[in-house]
């Protein structure tokens, strides 16, 4: 038995007992049948692995989900004043940007965290770059400075 | 519920209802479509933050706590997600993105986009 | 003051859909349509703290992911669609 199936278990059982709310037996019965369903399911489809159960990554998420934030409300303040401008003036950019080596899920949450702060969005991953358009250049400067990918290489390992 | 969490709540909600209008305002004003998405994104993110907190902030149980931080994170997952798979069918279908030409800016009322489809 | 944001909400949906009904380009449209999903999500969740039925979580719950199924679903009908549309009158080469 992997350590992923058992974090999936508990992850199961926590949605089931906050989406019901009812703590009865006959609704205890219903999820322990619907949380073995589901594990057998995904143990035939083979998705529980590191992929779907990160749990290496436990230990430096909160520190960079704490950064992340900060940067999302920083982009959000610099949008909203762009919309609000009287007469606007914008310099958006589609730019190709290279990267050093990433493992595939460094890959997929350096290009999502940048999707997810407004502003920028990744449209293009390859194997050493990505594709990011920006709705400002300076935008594009920031992530070339490269503060996010080392924060996202020190997460990944 | 003691005053602190009451005003608390409130100045999140003004400020989200603040962002979601923002949001939109940009939606419509912004020239082209991949300028769009990045006022979409606001509403996606910070928006939505800001309303659930404040709704979090009003939960009389903590299973609907645990509810809208549920929906929170749904949310913050998926969003990237359909906004990346947007832009790039949008490049894939010859959508071009509007660039400052030599002239280094775009004007509001230039041309606005005169897309492919 | 659900209620004041309650009425920011359904502002921001209203433009939502001028912006749908304009939107010069089909993707604009599934734009605004995904954030009209989204202001969907939050109007349905302070209605149910204005109406005191913290219930209407559920189905804020299943809007959500439904949203975001509903853009990847219309994408993907369009893409093929406008691959072959492209495909036949030969305007676009790239793939």
């Amino acid at each position: 038995m992997k350590i992923q199936t058992l974090s999936l278990t508990l992850l199961l059982i926590i949605f089931w007992l906050l989406n019901s709310g009812l703590f009865k037996p006959l609704i205890f019965i219903l999820g322990a049948i619907s949380v073995v369903l589901v594990l057998l399911i995904s143990s035939r489809m083979k998705v529980i692995d590191e992929e779907s159960q990160p749990l290496h990554l436990t230990k430096n998420i909160p520190a960079y989900y704490a950064w992340l934030l900060k940067e999302l409300v920083m982009s959000n303040i610099k949008v909203v004043s762009t919309i609000w401008q009287g007469h606007l003036q914008l310099q958006p950019a589609l730019t190709t940007i290279k990267m050093d080596h990433l493992s595939d899920m460094g890959k997929v949450i350096y290009a999502n965290s940048i999707s997810l702060t407004p502003g920028t969005v990744t449209t293009d991953v390859t194997e050493n770059s990505i594709t990011v358009h920006a709705l400002d250049k300076s935008s594009i400067a920031d992530i070339q400075s490269g503060a996010m990918e080392a924060r996202v290489r020190k997460l990944d390992n | 519920m003691s005053m602190l969490t009451t005003y608390l709540s409130w100045a999140s909600l003004v400020l989200g209802g603040f962002l979601c209008v923002s949001g939109s305002v940009g939606l419509l004003r912004f020239p082209d479509f991949f300028t769009r998405m990045h006022a979409a994104s606001v509403t996606d993110t910070l928006a939505t933050g800001m309303i659930l907190v404040g709704l979090m902030f009003q939960a009389p149980t903590w299973i609907v706590f645990g509810k809208l931080f549920m929906i929170l994170v749904f949310v913050l997952l998926t969003g990237p997600t359909a906004g990346h798979a947007l832009a790039k069918a949008a490049l894939h279908s010859g959508l071009k993105p509007l660039l400052p030409g030599k002239s280094g800016k775009i004007e509001t009322d230039a041309n606005p986009s005169t897309g492919g489809v | 003051m659900f209620t004041a944001a309650a009425i920011a909400v359904l502002v921001a949906m209203a433009l939502a859909l001028v912006r749908a009904y304009a939107g010069p380009t089909l993707y604009d449209r599934i734009l605004a349509v995904n954030v009209f999903g989204t202001k969907t999500v939050l109007l349905i969740a302070i209605v149910g703290f204005l109406t005191g039925r913290p219930e209407f979580l559920d189905i804020v719950m299943v809007y959500a992911l439904m949203n975001f199924i509903t853009v990847i679903g219309i994408l993907r009908f369009f893409e093929y669609s406008v691959a072959q549309a492209t495909a036949n009158s030969e305007t676009i080469g790239e793939k």
